[in-house]
């Protein structure tokens, strides 16, 4: 009996603690961002000022405009390049991947066996790591330099398209009967019924793709050195390494860099979290 | 193009009067032509990009790690297997690998413990639990570019303006330069704590998903028998998170041992490259065999070491945790 009570209120007990735990905990995750921003506004006296200031009493806005208008960073430039690149990568990739599922979990052809076999066998490939080979193929073929050549062997994800099987296999096939018996062939059943009941999918993985997109570092670098092919995380990454130190300049190019997908984090959350809890439970 | 109309035999869209008796045909799906084709319409782009990217490209690699490439992507000048004996007698291509295996043995253990503590401490608050989701998985929206920036030049500045710095003054320490100080090698505090932060939201995703799977009758069955708290977690929790678990130790490990951008970003400088970097990575020593030396028969040699780790290390932990799943 007294063993009980005690139970009950060290649950009791808990529950407080278990949020301030979290409180905190959340506070510690923000701050990088906080730091970010305040950083971002402030200028090199008060920045490397031993004395703490919260926030910039005056807001040095100039930090961005600086970002832009200085010709060594290719700012602009590489922030377009960015977005067309992550903007063609997420739907190409995705309804590539989309596709081939679909054949794959639906078409009944002989040989479909090996062919699957032939996609999961690349998916034992680790990516970073084959850099070289990919440069290769992408040199041989006049991509160096090009947004084409950073865009193209990013838009073939094997994983996806077992993801896509996945899920098409699981589509109940009375509804595709009815296609048929409209007179849809099976290019008509996956185009008028297959995708568009895929949207949840297509948002998540989608989602995912524009943001490992955005973010990728060690490709865009191989392929792209000229400035004209940078990408913002390229420029980024050039500014921090260069002989001149402008703090508020770096911490300004990394909010200008980050707040895109920041924002569509936020946007699309739902549809992220559902997309790293199917590619990761099914990988 | 009407996209919707079946394909004839030749591949040719069928005038529009006809998919009516077509249609009756495709209603017991044969290995026809038009199962065919559109298996080559759907699937052929997808196809085509792997084969070029993935088996072009690995087996023009193959070949060019047994060639002396030097500037040259040209096959022709073979040296059978030179470039891996060059590769493997390199003292900074096997120092890096034993970097990367201390990175991989201190990063693994800790975000995997982190995130699961984290997936743990959110799937028990009900009150604000979606903000502290958003919260925790928001730093994953970061590139490591931007997040290498932050810790350098602002929480892990050498100056005493440097927040870690400021942290460590108010109980009397001095400031130290934390990245440049490799005796006692202060930099790997600078290393974990960034892919933590970055990395541990996402994990902790997949470790909700995997506690949300788990049926209440389970714990409510368990609580009968008295079972609580601490016992709960290791009865219970834990083997239900088998498989999640074996997941995200698999994907953190493939993450870890290809590691590049962050050492890249915290260690080069503009003078030097990655010359003076305390640590290189194997993808680091790759980038400078490859892009630096333009040797692309090494580089070829190096690509297929570390593939054929990556891939030995992750089919042994799949046999043996999938030995594991048949015993219970």
């Amino acid at each position: 009996m007294s063993g009980m009570t005690t139970r009950q209120a060290l649950r009791i007990a808990r529950r407080p603690v278990r949020g301030l735990v979290a409180g905190l905990l959340m506070v510690v995750f923000l701050t990088p961002f906080y730091l970010m921003l305040r950083n971002a506004l402030m200028d090199t006296k008060g920045l490397t000022s031993p004395h703490w200031t919260w926030w910039p009493s005056t807001m040095h806005w100039g930090n961005f405009t600086a970002l832009f208008s200085d010709p060594t960073l290719h700012m602009g430039q590489a922030l377009g390049n960015s977005l067309l690149i992550a903007g063609i990568t997420a739907p190409v990739s995705t309804l590539l991947a989309s596709a081939a599922g679909y054949a794959l979990a639906r078409i009944p052809v002989p040989g479909r066996g090996v062919v699957l076999a032939l996609v999961v066998a690349t998916l034992m490939i680790p990516g970073s790591v084959t850099f070289v080979p990919t440069f290769v193929v992408v040199g041989s073929l006049g991509g160096i330099n090009t947004l084409w050549g950073i865009i193209a062997p990013g838009l073939f994800n094997p994983f996806a398209v077992l993801l896509f099987r996945n899920f098409y296999l699981q589509f109940p096939s009375e509804i595709e009967e009815a296609g048929r018996l409209d007179g849809l062939g099976w290019f008509g059943l996956y185009r008028r019924i297959a995708l568009p009941s895929s949207g949840a999918m297509l948002a998540s993985l989608g989602a995912l793709s524009f943001i490992d997109s955005w973010n990728a570092f060690l490709w865009p670098l191989v392929v792209g050195q000229d400035p004209s092919a940078w990408t913002a995380q390229i420029a980024l990454s050039t500014f921090l390494t260069s002989q001149t130190i402008n703090l508020p300049g770096l911490f300004a190019g990394a909010v200008v860099t980050v707040t895109p997908l920041v924002v569509m984090f936020l946007i699309a959350q739902r549809y992220i979290v559902e997309g790293i809890a199917t590619s990761g439970l099914k990988g | 193009m009407s996209t919707a109309s079946p394909t004839r035999p030749g591949g040719l869209p069928s005038p529009p009067g006809r998919p009516a008796n077509k249609a009756a045909e495709a209603r017991r799906p044969r290995a026809d032509r038009r199962a065919w084709g559109a298996f080559a319409l759907l699937a052929g782009p997808m196809l085509i990009g792997l084969g070029v990217f993935k088996y072009v490209a690995i087996g023009w690699s193959f070949l060019l790690s047994l060639s002396e490439a030097r500037g040259t992507i040209a096959l022709g000048h073979w040296v059978g297997l030179a470039n891996y004996q060059t590769l493997l007698s390199a003292a900074a291509f096997r120092d890096s690998l034993l970097q990367i295996l201390l990175f991989t043995l201190f990063i693994v253990p800790v975000t995997f413990a982190g995130s699961l503590g984290l997936a743990l401490l959110v799937h028990r608050i009900r009150r604000g639990r979606a903000v502290l989701r958003t919260a925790f998985l928001i730093p994953a929206a970061v590139s490591y570019v931007a997040a290498s920036l932050l810790w350098k030049m602002c929480l892990f500045n050498g100056l005493p303006s440097g927040i870690a710095n400021m942290i460590g003054s108010w109980f009397g320490m001095s400031a130290v330069p934390w990245i440049q100080s490799t005796h006692p090698p202060l930099y790997w505090i600078v290393l974990v704590t960034m892919r933590l932060w970055l990395q541990v939201g996402f994990y902790m995703v997949l470790f909700l998903a995997g506690l949300q799977g788990i049926p209440r009758d389970v714990y409510e069955a368990a609580a009968l028998d008295g079972a609580t708290g601490l016992r709960l977690l290791r009865r219970i929790t834990l083997p239900m998170l088998r498989n999640t678990s074996v997941a995200v130790l698999m994907l953190q490990f493939i993450a870890a041992f290809q590691a590049f951008d962050e050492f890249y970003n915290l260690f080069s400088s503009g003078l030097s490259g990655t010359g003076t970097a305390p640590v290189q990575t194997p993808l680091v020593y790759l980038y400078n065999t490859a892009m630096g030396d333009q040797d692309y028969g090494l580089g070829s040699a190096g690509a297929f070491v570390l593939t054929a780790l990556i891939v030995g290390v992750t089919l042994i932990q799949g046999r043996i945790t999938g030995f594991g799943r048949n015993e219970g």
